[in-house]
């Protein structure tokens, strides 16, 4: 591998421990797999490119944050306030943002960004070296994880965590669980629209089918995480989400330099999710089959 | 300070299924009373507690709780002033979350404020403070996760998050039915230890007529959605489970042996 593509692969998995952090609230500390997640990292995408290619970068992050904000609060509406299933909540926002992200680019499918200034060219300015895009994603990755670590000490922070655990201890407690699970998803997707903001930018284009498969990668990066540190508290949680995250990056950078096809991706994903979190219940199984032959011979 | 009026309950209604378990049920309790209640299955015990916490709703009827109507007041919202612990250890407590925040999330209902830190100094030093009063020794495994814990100590750890601010009415919906004899008689000992000390009004649900007659003040013994003997005052201090049963059988024209209660004494 190449020093360039290291380094790509680097940022790459820095800019995904976003998603990561978002699927981190709702898989793991809630213990819903939201599928908004696939639409709200476009909608980030979407609403930053439209703002950029209009000359402000910044802005195209703080409006993709908000609108983000507002699909995962729209899932956790159509969960707590209608009675719907958390699965199909998300399916269904997810759907919905489908057609709400081409309205954002204007109805089409690809916005490109070519010669516009994004947020990266204006870290080149500030840092004027090769590192620049490392650098200004090390300083928002830092940022939301010391956000996240406040916020998860807080009040709010430590009712979301008991919500996903036992919501009946938590409305016990007069603490009212719709609302919990409101600012948690809120949350979750304005981090996942935060990177698709950012990913646009960097990659100068926002498509419409870029968030295909973005809770699979995100949960890839949580259990390999999860291998190199067992997350026992939320600090120890969310430092094993970068790990993971940088670390399905580099892997991914390692199968590209093979002459494996870059479609058969998606599918390599699926595999190591699957496998990972089967591998529990299969080992059981195995270990069942094995004393049962152990008994039977001693007979 | 609660009291239910003309309190109406059906399930299914409008289909074949229909079942009135509460008809024109009427009650009223006083500051500080300790009410055992006890009945056969279906008597209408439980779904007369989710009707107090709010985990349903009446058909007609008033609840009010120190004179303010909470009939239809969500169930969160009324838990600020009702406590309720359930047989099932585990349904009280955050299994993944530790000791401390399990208690310090129950100590939340002193203090609102979102976003000002969950657990403070001050805070570790009370809940640490008042977990040793169980005298469990899990003042010393307050960084342990819930989950760990046996049935009896999960319990006992609700019982003080129930309590940790004081309630202005306790349910104990047969929190004892789940534990060892012992456990259970350690956890029937700190709770009313706990009750009495504290002054909170209390009603427990318990299947154990021993039980009913010794602890508390008061004893409802209810049948099919009615209260079938109401017994307080000098009347229940020289109750003895015969003439319970006794009056019992008075009241309902049923002969309890033949009936399906479900009831046990030692």
């Amino acid at each position: 591998m190449s020093f360039i593509a290291f380094l790509g692969a680097i940022e790459l998995g820095l800019v995904y421990t976003l998603p990561a952090f978002g699927i981190f609230i709702s898989f793991r500390i809630l213990n819903i797999p939201d599928l908004t997640a696939d639409g709200s990292f476009v909608l980030g995408a979407a609403v930053s490119a439209v703002l950029t290619a209009a000359g402000h970068p910044v802005a195209g992050l703080a409006a993709g944050i908000t609108a983000g904000a507002a699909a995962g609060l729209i899932t956790a509406i159509l969960q707590t306030k209608c009675g719907i299933a958390p699965i199909l909540s998300g399916i269904l926002t997810m759907t919905g943002l489908y057609t709400i992200n081409l309205l954002v680019m204007g109805g089409r499918a690809n916005m490109p960004l070519l010669n516009n200034e994004t947020v990266f060219t204006l870290s080149a300015a500030l840092f004027g070296d090769i590192f620049y895009k490392l650098e200004l994603l090390l300083f928002i990755v830092t940022l939301i994880f010391v956000l996240y670590y406040l916020f998860f000490k807080t009040q709010l922070g430590l009712s979301i965590r008991a919500t996903g655990d036992n919501e009946d201890m938590v409305r016990a407690s007069s603490i009212d669980t719709d609302s919990t699970k409101m600012v948690a998803f809120a949350i979750s997707n304005a981090t996942i629209a935060l990177s698709g903001a950012l990913v646009a930018q960097m990659q100068q284009s926002a498509d419409i089918n870029m968030g295909a498969g973005l809770i699979v990668i995100g949960l890839a990066s949580l259990i390999i995480g999860d291998a190199i540190i067992k997350n026992k508290t939320i600090t120890r949680g969310l430092l094993s989400v970068i790990a993971g995250a940088v670390l399905y990056r580099l892997l991914i950078a390692l199968i590209l330099t093979t002459n494996l096809a870059p479609s058969y991706l998606k599918l390599i994903s699926a595999l190591v999710v699957a496998i990972a979190i089967a591998t529990p219940t299969m080992k059981k199984k195995f270990e069942l089959k094995k004393l049962q032959k152990k008994e039977a011979s001693l007979c | 300070m609660l009291t239910m009026k003309h309190i109406n309950k059906t399930f299914y209604l409008n289909s074949p299924d229909r079942r009135t378990i509460l008809k024109n049920f009427s009650l009223s309790l006083k500051e500080g009373e300790f009410i055992s209640v006890i009945g056969s299955n279906g008597a209408g015990k439980s779904t007369l507690f989710n009707l107090i916490a709010g985990s349903i709703l009446p058909d007609s009827g008033k609840i009010t709780l120190d004179n303010k109507d909470i009939t239809f007041l969500s169930e969160h919202k009324r838990a600020v002033w009702i406590g309720r612990i359930f047989q099932d250890p585990s349904k009280g407590t955050a299994p993944n979350l530790t000791v401390e925040e399990n208690l310090a999330i129950a100590y939340m209902r002193s203090k609102k404020s979102h976003l000002l830190k969950g657990i403070t100094k001050k805070d570790k030093a009370f809940l640490r403070e008042r977990i040793s009063c169980l005298g469990m020794g899990l003042e010393n495994r307050m960084n342990t996760k819930i989950g760990l814990l046996s049935g009896g100590q999960r319990q006992a750890v609700t019982l003080t998050m129930a309590t940790l601010v004081k309630p202005k009415l306790l349910l104990l919906d047969e929190h004892t039915a789940a534990l060892d004899p012992v456990t259970a008689e350690k956890i029937t000992e700190l709770t009313q230890s706990i009750v009495s000390s504290e002054h909170i009004t209390t009603m427990m649900i318990t299947h154990n007529l021993t039980t009913a007659i010794k602890t508390g003040s008061r004893l409802l013994m209810m049948d099919e959605g009615k209260i079938a003997v109401d017994i307080k005052g000098e009347e229940h201090s020289k109750l003895t489970v015969s003439n319970l049963l006794e009056r019992f059988s008075q009241n309902t024209k049923k002969n309890l042996n033949s009936d399906r209660m479900l009831l046990q004494y030692d």
